[in-house]
């Protein structure tokens, strides 16, 4: 267990959850999250990720365990720890028949704050919506509803903010500009925890990444320190003309062959005391083949990711 | 507790109702014509006075309660149903308020617009009967309370109601059923001494004749004791509340 630190705004310690009559959905979770970072919760369909954020934000009851943020209980002293909190949940939820406004508006009064149109519309302008502001929801394409949901959390300014899944079924050029916004929000101090299923999103933004699977915390980790110790690189390796028959002196290497017989991939561990490069080089000189191109891939969160997932099922 | 909470609740409902105010208003206003026509003019037209008041005049007070427990308890159960139905409650979950602030947006907003919906029909029915109100602050303090304690048991019936139909369901089967027995059409005295009795069990019985006191000075019970059973209901509606919000009962999981 970790002690909580100044840099720390939220603290979970011991969390558990069962919903009525079931099972565990979230076991013994501990995790901090430093003030001003971006966090990914990372993990498959029904890991819990959402019951998570849930708890934290006061809308379902945790069974046991506590959550500090920024010192205080979330449930003794919810009206501090949910005003620094603001939620953009997994489902669009909207009032189809309200306008963009008027649903700002009631996320700021709600938040307890002065009423101040100019700020919501700046905040509008910012999602590319301010054309949008006196339209109905319903008028609203999807990707425009996911960025009123952004907009109504962001008009009572938090100080953390929650995005659960905040790309899902988002098409690129949107997601690249909520990246953008997040980037520009943690600019501005904001601590910001997203879940995810898209690795990459983890990979462009977080600071650190959780992994979560099956209600348990697997893993939390610097994103950089995560990629370098599960890292394994890939050597790819053009040959000049395509070989038929794989020799033998090759066979230990566990060469993958690609395009047609013209490429070999080779996956080492970096960090490994020997990665076996300069055998595999020689040998293969050694087989009288000759080589066109050289290269090496870094493995991606997702690969990592995938990996963990099949061991802790294994 | 949080003023500016209450307020953005409170107008963002106000603004629904009055963004389809022809329906809100237009419906009330028409069935209570149709009341007058049917009851007041073509039946109450053979009907003796009753204590010395004339049959269309008897029936305003009753009428009028009966469109305002009926609009106070749909209005503030649909009101907080409907978060519910569209999930935007995680919002309400997520704020920093209490049960102190959501009750207070969405049940004053519904007790409002059943109160204006309740002046509203006062003014049509002048146009059918000449009524006097012989104690006009007490008959607006058994209003405001109604469309108070009738907009709280909504409110807790919004939070109860899993579906649509069971929205409709208490208020299709027991304040309707209520009112109508409660003496809005007719004097207690009217009925055989055994129902009369019966009758005193039914709340709505001392709210009708409490607020009819007010417009002729005459009434089935003590107004005092009108007083005392509007009050308990509003406190009783208070304290399941309070319990709801506690235990989180069918909204917190
Ligand atoms: N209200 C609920 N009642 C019962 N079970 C639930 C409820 N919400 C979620 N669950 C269950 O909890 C588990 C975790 O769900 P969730 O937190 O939504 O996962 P994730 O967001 O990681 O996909 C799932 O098995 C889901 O079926
Ligand atoms: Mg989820």
């Amino acid at each position: 267990m970790r002690l909580l630190t100044m840099s720390d705004i939220i603290c979970i310690q011991r969390l558990s959850k069962s919903y009525a009559g079931g099972s565990n959905v979230l076991s013994d979770i501990n995790l901090n999250v430093k003030n001003g970072e971006i966090f990914a919760l990372l993990g498959p369909n029904g890991a819990g990720k959402t019951t998570l954020i849930s708890i934290i934000c006061g809308i379902v009851r945790a069974s046991a365990g506590t959550v500090m943020v920024d010192g205080h209980d979330h449930v003794k002293n919810y009206r501090k720890t949910r005003d620094l909190i603001g939620l953009v949940p997994q489902e669009i939820a909207l009032d189809s028949f309200e306008t963009v406004m008027r649903t700002c508006r009631l996320s700021r009064g709600l938040f307890g704050r002065r009423k101040d149109d100019a700020l919501i519309e700046d905040i509008l302008d910012k999602l590319s919506l301010i054309d949008k502001r006196n339209n109905q929801l319903r008028e609203l394409s999807g990707g425009m509803k996911r960025r009123v949901m952004i907009a109504k959390a962001l008009s009572h300014e938090p100080k953390i903010l929650f995005l659960d899944e905040p790309t899902a079924g988002v098409d690129v050029e949107l997601r690249k500009d909520m990246w953008k916004l997040v980037l520009a929000l943690k600019e501005r101090g904001v601590t910001i925890i997203l879940t995810t299923h898209y690795i990459e999103e983890a990979e462009a933004m977080a600071d650190r990444v959780g992994v979560i699977s099956k209600g348990r915390l697997a893993l939390v980790e610097e994103k950089e320190s995560l990629l370098r110790r599960l890292g394994k690189k890939t050597l790819r390796i053009e040959l000049q003309k395509p070989v038929n028959i794989m020799p033998t002196v090759l066979e230990p290497f566990n060469l993958d062959v690609v395009d047609n017989g013209s490429t070999f991939l080779y996956t080492y561990d970096k960090n490994a005391d020997r990665t076996g490069i300069t055998k595999l080089l020689s040998e293969l000189s050694a087989s009288g083949l000759i080589l066109k191109d050289l290269q090496t891939q870094q493995t991606s969160l997702e690969d990592i990711f995938i990996d963990m997932i099949q061991k802790e099922n294994s | 507790m949080s003023y500016y909470a209450i307020k953005a609740i409170y107008i963002y409902e106000m603004t629904r109702f009055f963004r389809t105010i022809f329906q809100s208003l237009f419906s009330p206003v028409l069935s209570t014509s149709l009341y007058f026509v049917v009851f007041g003019t073509a039946i109450g037209s053979r009907m003796q006075e009753i204590d010395g008041v004339s049959y269309g005049a008897f029936i305003v007070p009753g009428l009028i309660m009966l469109t305002v427990m009926t609009q106070a308890t749909s209005n503030a159960s649909f009101g907080i149903y409907f978060p519910k139905f569209s999930g935007t409650i995680y919002e309400l979950l997520s704020s920093p308020i209490s049960f102190v602030e959501i009750v207070s947006g969405y049940v004053g907003a519904a007790a409002t617009k059943s109160l204006m919906i309740g002046c509203i029909i006062m003014l049509t029915s002048t146009l059918f009967v000449p009524l006097q109100i012989a104690h006009p602050l007490v008959m607006l303090l058994f209003l405001c309370l109604t469309c108070f304690s009738f907009a709280l048991m909504g409110f807790i019936i919004g939070i109860w109601a899993k579906n649509f139909e069971q929205l409709q369901l208490i208020p299709l089967l027991i304040v309707t059923p209520m009112v109508f027995l409660g003496g809005s059409f007719y004097s207690i005295s009217m009925l055989p001494p055994i129902w009369q009795k019966i009758t005193l069990f039914n709340p709505v019985v001392y709210l009708i004749s409490g607020f009819r006191w007010s417009f002729f000075a005459t009434a089935d019970v003590p107004v005092g004791l009108s007083l005392i059973a509007i009050s308990a209901f509003t406190i009783l509606c208070l304290v399941i509340i309070w319990w709801i919000f506690r235990t989180g009962w069918r909204i917190r999981s």
